[in-house]
């Protein structure tokens, strides 16, 4: 499988990380070179092995569906780059 | 008392019970110690107010008389954890300014016993690095030298390893989700282990492969991870893979005594072009275990080598889903735009800018495996190898092994730089011998066995039952006593 910089720019763009056209065919090779190594994964015969969700064999704890935390407006907001009345601010999504 | 910050957390736990020394003694001495020591670059961000406030506190609950072990003992936190007020950044641009309003739950149980937070650690930026040489704070720098040459101290806890080894604090935590605790604590000659995967909670600690990522300490010695790594586990509601057992006193599992105990050599870790010095501490090591009384067997893990690469298609998989939460909406750094852009364009620009290439590389191979049409091949394919992988473990413990040795890193420590002219996958081969430890979820442990022909420290790997990190630590606690490491690096900072 080899990675073309079409291909490149789509995963940039499904990541949401800005790639300038100039840097794709550089960022396509080394895609190529990790996938490369990835590959060795082909030699493996995996015939009738589930994949693993979990390391130990464990059911995932449950609790009463209560609320337990919340009202703390203040300091969800306190890191935000941009806040306003009481909500996080951001560019206009909808004209 | 003379450089108090040179002494183990069981040596200064005894002094201060028998009220020979204070916490704000100790604390004051680390304090001048990480000012002295700033050319490491392993401290990046000081919280000398908080460490002061926490001494006195601990001085006090000492006097009182039933203060637990890590009261009053001053240590490094690396700055993956998020510790209420003081900044986090996991050494990203990303996270610039952030101040979390919660401290994660390691943390909080560290300073419930007493432990003093004198700072946060340098590392690789969101974990992703095996030389410290990621982080938006620059290098951290090695208390070893090779001549004049500058070393990396390993990565991602880099900063934590310098710290310990250049005696700027007693132990400080690590994270581990390929290595990250044990290849930095190798290159440093000191001792790191990884807890079986639940052991510690997660919660609070920035994200970069939950089904991988695990905490623990870096010490000076065995003795000292056991107490420290103690205070450090337990169950938490608030992390739903913490695991809900009894936590074991760590410490008084260190007899020494491995008479009858089963140690595996795994044949497939006798790496094509392995340097003889390895190859050499690692049967020094056997031998080691043997004169102990101990039983050496050689095993197989056959799908040994597949280990890397399912590593490199789960990590960036799961990465890629965490960091997908830093957007430049709710914390951290926002990129400007222009008045013709919006929000997909903020989105993409804060990333870019954020983000350094190391993490994007990784962000972007997660996305690309995940994606449509590739997610069987690539990331289902892997988490099938990482089943072998596990089984390959299980069946030598049913065979009755109680710990595996193996050789901690390839190499010593290598200088600063050295990999940048290289591709990205030779810098993952740094880990070839502790990711599949965190790919089983099992614990594993460091321990300085030895110096290369340059003089600088190598390390050896034990691996143990899952759960069983007791007789873990004291399989590495008779391998410490036979192989007598004391070397230090000589100050040159």
């Amino acid at each position: 499988m080899s990675i073309d910089t079409a291909t490149a720019a789509r995963v940039a763009k499904l990541a949401r990380i800005k790639v300038e056209e100039a840097a794709l065919p550089a960022l396509a090779e080394e895609f190529n070179m990790i996938l490369g190594f990835i590959e060795q994964l082909n030699e493996v015969d995996v015939e009738g092995v589930e994949p693993m969700t979990s390391v130990t064999p464990q059911r995932l704890k449950r609790r009463k569906d209560d609320v337990t935390d919340g009202d703390q407006q203040d300091k969800v907001l306190s890191n935000a780059p941009d806040a306003r009345e009481g909500f996080f601010a951001v560019p206009k999504v909808v004209e | 008392m003379a450089e108090l910050n040179k002494l183990t957390l069981s040596e200064a736990r005894d002094l201060l019970r028998k009220k020979e020394l204070t916490s704000l003694e100790l604390t004051q001495s680390c304090l001048t110690a990480i000012e002295e020591g700033s050319k490491l670059n392993a401290f990046v961000h000081g919280t000398a107010d908080i460490a002061v406030e926490r001494a006195r506190a601990a001085d006090a609950r000492l006097a009182g008389g039933d203060a637990p072990d890590m009261c009053g003992l001053p240590i490094g936190i690396k700055d993956l954890f998020c510790t209420t007020g003081a900044p986090s950044q996991a050494a990203s641009k990303i996270l610039e300014g952030f101040v979390p309003e919660y401290e994660s739950t390691v943390s909080q149980k560290l300073a419930d016993a007493g432990a003093v937070m004198l700072g946060k650690l340098n590392m690789d930026e969101f974990a992703m690095g095996s030389s410290n040489e990621t982080s938006v704070y620059g290098n951290a720098i090695n208390p070893w030298r090779d001549q004049q040459t500058e070393l990396t101290p390993g990565g991602s806890s880099g900063g934590s390893a310098a710290a310990v080894a250049g005696d700027l604090c007693l132990a400080a935590t690590g994270t581990d989700t390929g290595g990250s605790i044990r290849q930095p604590a190798a290159f440093t000659g000191i001792v790191g282990i990884k807890p079986t995967y639940g052991r510690c909670s997660r919660w609070g600690i920035v994200a970069f492969a939950s089904s991988l990522d695990q905490a623990g300490p870096m010490t000076k010695s065995v003795r000292d991870a056991a107490i420290m790594l103690e205070a450090m586990c337990g169950h938490d509601a608030k992390d739903s893979t913490s695991a809900d057992l009894p936590v074991p006193n760590f410490e008084a599992a260190l007899t020494g005594d491995i008479r009858g105990k089963k140690i595996a050599i795994p044949k497939e870790y006798r790496m094509e072009g392995m340097p003889a010095e390895i190859e050499q501490l690692w049967s020094d090591g056997s031998d080691m275990l043997r004169d102990a009384g101990a039983e050496i067997i050689d095993v197989s893990l056959p799908h040994t080598k597949y280990a890397l690469p399912a590593y490199y298609v789960i990590a960036p998989a799961e990465a890629s889903s965490n960091l997908a939460r830093y957007d430049g909406v709710r914390y951290g750094r926002r990129a400007k735009i222009e008045a013709s852009e919006g929000i997909t364009q903020m989105y993409e620009k804060t990333r870019a800018e954020g983000f350094g290439a190391e993490v994007q590389r990784r962000i972007m191979i997660g996305t690309y495996v995940l994606s449509a049409g590739f997610y069987d091949a690539y990331y289902n394919r892997a988490r099938r190898v990482r089943a072998l992988i596990k089984k390959d473990f299980d069946d030598v413990f049913q065979a009755g092994a109680d710990a595996i040795l193996t050789p901690a890193t390839p190499s010593a420590a290598f200088p600063i730089g050295a990999m940048e002219t290289m591709d990205p996958v030779q810098m993952y081969l740094n880990d070839v011998f502790t990711v599949t430890v965190n790919l089983a979820g099992l614990p594993g442990i460091s321990v300085p066995a030895g110096l290369d022909k340059n003089g600088l420290p190598l390390g050896l790997q034990l691996i143990g039952r899952p759960w069983e990190e007791g007789d873990l630590l004291n399989t590495a606690y008779a391998l410490e006593n036979a192989a007598g490491f004391v070397a230090k690096a000589t100050k040159w900072w």
